[in-house]
């Protein structure tokens, strides 16, 4: 953190206001526990797990992942952060622990108001109808009836789904889906926001489509965070990337910048 | 596009007196991202979510038997065919039915209202472990999922009462006046169900093995609660504290209030009432505050 300030500091100041802080991670350490991944020879049989009890060895094979490892950033209002990184350099741990859904190991995170993820996947059932399923979803994510009725037909014509709408979601395409979850998702506003590769579905249009809805979201939510892999979203859409490796910052800043060390790494 | 916002922003952070992370939070009144809530903002978190619980329960009967050909039917065959099981094997080829009079009301009875609490505790006790990626992608008051769970089996037992009603009429018992009271029953069963599945869901979140070994326990607690066997006439011979446990037990109090005002057309007694209020705030109250104390707990880890 010392370093990025000192940086920033020798740049020039342009005039624009900034909003207040929303976010502030302060040397963030997460870990976490696995369970399973034994080895070939302690695989799932009876005899073998018998034997463990016997032994006294406990569960087989737990492992402790040290995901995040002391990240400190502070967000403010008006900002849309991307977060880029290889696979499994804990940018989606850092998401969840922003979202409270994850308890820091050491360190913290302190918020205004309640951060949340963008996503009612889980929620939805997909032997229900798309209409029930919004109607679900929305609940999920804390709406009353009255915003419910409200945001039904919006949720409906984003999603362009038409008359689908009536047939349970199994029967839908993956995209027409991905739309579905992510018109619902995407009905509610933040304070702040945290997006999950959520923009990687859908057809060109969709794309087009679901971009201005994260920047609409972006002016009306104080604060945007985006885990993508596709680093075109993060230059269009972001206006400060921090780049996560093995856990720690290893640059943050001008989109710009930071993409294009990126992908010299 | 490349907008020097968070330049300015990293600026000013650092451009003041070094000041901790920590404090600039406080100045700005930032909270830690993870805080239980008190046991009152927790109620009342739970009471807005009052629709989401609704819907989800009924969200789940509704795609719980849309896959099978016969649809929502199964709501009414699932107890039908249940109770037709237990009246064949303890009615006719065991052989109960002699000593109890009217013995296939006397057992459906029992068994509708044991599957009642039964279905509830177990469906309780998954209720956080089979939604771990609900609970780590939404905010809500975890207590919700076994609510709805709960609120689910009592949409359920609507068809069970109706088929029990049916049964119970065609075996020759008249409709009284007490029939009035079997809403009254039902509540107090439901808000001891609510209660033990609250605390089942703690224990089933963090006990991985709960759910292997509960069909055990609520098979001997079915086997302990007179569904079959009337428990006045087993405990008779038996020590008066020994009696008095098994009387005690709250599913047999349900099971025997139930059976008063659908078979015996007695106004239940007051030990009866005592039993049975007992367990419905006893539990409910033990229950909600045993999940509330690790409600930030709950899917992770």
């Amino acid at each position: 953190m010392a370093e990025l300030t000192q940086e920033s500091l020798s740049e020039e100041r342009p005039k624009v206001a900034v909003g207040t802080p929303t976010v502030i991670v302060d040397d963030l350490h997460i870990m976490y526990k696995v369970y399973g991944a034994a080895s070939e020879a302690e695989k799932g049989n009876a005899a073998n797990a018998l034997m463990r009890v016997l032994r006294r060895q406990g569960r087989p094979q737990m492992k402790e992942v040290h995901a995040v490892r002391g990240v400190s950033f502070v967000a403010h209002h008006g900002e849309a952060i991307g977060i880029i990184g290889r696979n499994g350099s804990g940018k989606s741990t850092l998401l969840r622990a922003i979202a409270g859904l994850l308890p820091p190991h050491k360190g913290a995170v302190y918020t205004n108001g309640q951060p949340s993820l963008l996503g009612v996947n889980a929620a939805l059932m997909k032997e229900l109808t798309g209409e029930r399923n919004i109607v679900l979803g929305c609940y999920a994510m804390g709406m009353s009836p009255a915003e419910v009725r409200e945001k039904y037909d919006d949720i409906v014509d984003f999603s362009g789904i038409g008359e689908f709408v009536q047939f349970p979601m199994s029967t839908y395409s993956s995209g027409m889906g991905a739309r579905l979850r992510f018109a619902i998702s995407s009905a509610k506003t933040h304070d702040v926001l945290l997006i999950d590769e959520a923009l990687a579905t859908g057809d060109r249009d969709f794309k087009r489509k679901s971009q201005d809805r994260i920047m609409e979201m972006r002016e009306s939510a104080g604060t945007v965070f985006l885990v993508a892999h596709n680093l075109d979203v993060i230059e269009e859409t972001c206006n400060r990337v921090i780049w996560l490796h093995k856990g720690k910052i290893k640059m943050e800043g001008d989109p710009q910048e930071v993409l294009e060390a990126y992908n010299k790494a | 596009m490349s907008q020097p916002e968070s330049a300015v922003a990293d600026a000013q952070a650092g451009g003041r007196a070094p000041e901790s992370l920590a404090a600039l939070a406080e100045r700005y009144g930032l909270r830690r991202a993870i805080a239980r809530p008190s046991l009152p903002a927790y109620l009342r978190q739970l009471w807005d979510r009052r629709h989401f619980i609704l819907t989800y329960a009924t969200s789940r009967n509704v795609s719980k038997y849309s896959e099978s050909a016969l649809g929502q039917l199964w709501q009414v065959l699932t107890p039908l065919l249940n109770a037709a099981v237990y009246w064949l094997m303890f009615g006719v080829i065991l052989a109960q039915s002699k000593r109890i009079e009217n013995y296939p009301a006397f057992l459906i009875t029992g068994v509708m209202v044991f599957t009642f609490t039964q279905r509830t505790v177990t469906g309780g006790a998954k209720s956080i472990s089979a939604n771990l990626s609900l609970i780590r992608a939404l905010h809500f008051p975890r207590a919700a999922l076994p609510l709805a769970y709960a609120i689910q089996e009592l949409q359920l037992l609507g068809w069970s009462m109706g088929v029990l009603i049916v049964l119970v009429l065609v075996t020759g018992e008249p409709i009284t006046w007490l029939w009035l009271l079997i809403p009254v029953s039902l509540l107090m069963q439901m808000v001891f169900n609510i209660g033990v599945s609250l605390f089942m869901a703690r224990i089933g979140a963090f006990v991985r093995d709960m759910n292997q070994l509960l069909p055990f326990i609520l098979r001997t607690w079915l086997y302990a609660s007179g569904v079959f066997y009337s428990i006045n006439d087993k405990t008779r011979n038996l020590p008066d504290l020994l009696r008095w446990a098994l009387e005690f037990n709250p599913a047999a109090a349900y099971i025997e209030f139930m059976r008063d005002l659908l078979i015996y057309q007695r106004f239940p007694e007051r030990w009866a009432w005592t039993t049975c209020l007992f367990w419905a705030v006893f539990a409910l109250i033990i229950g909600f505050w045993y999940f509330w104390r690790a409600e930030e707990r709950y899917g992770r880890g």
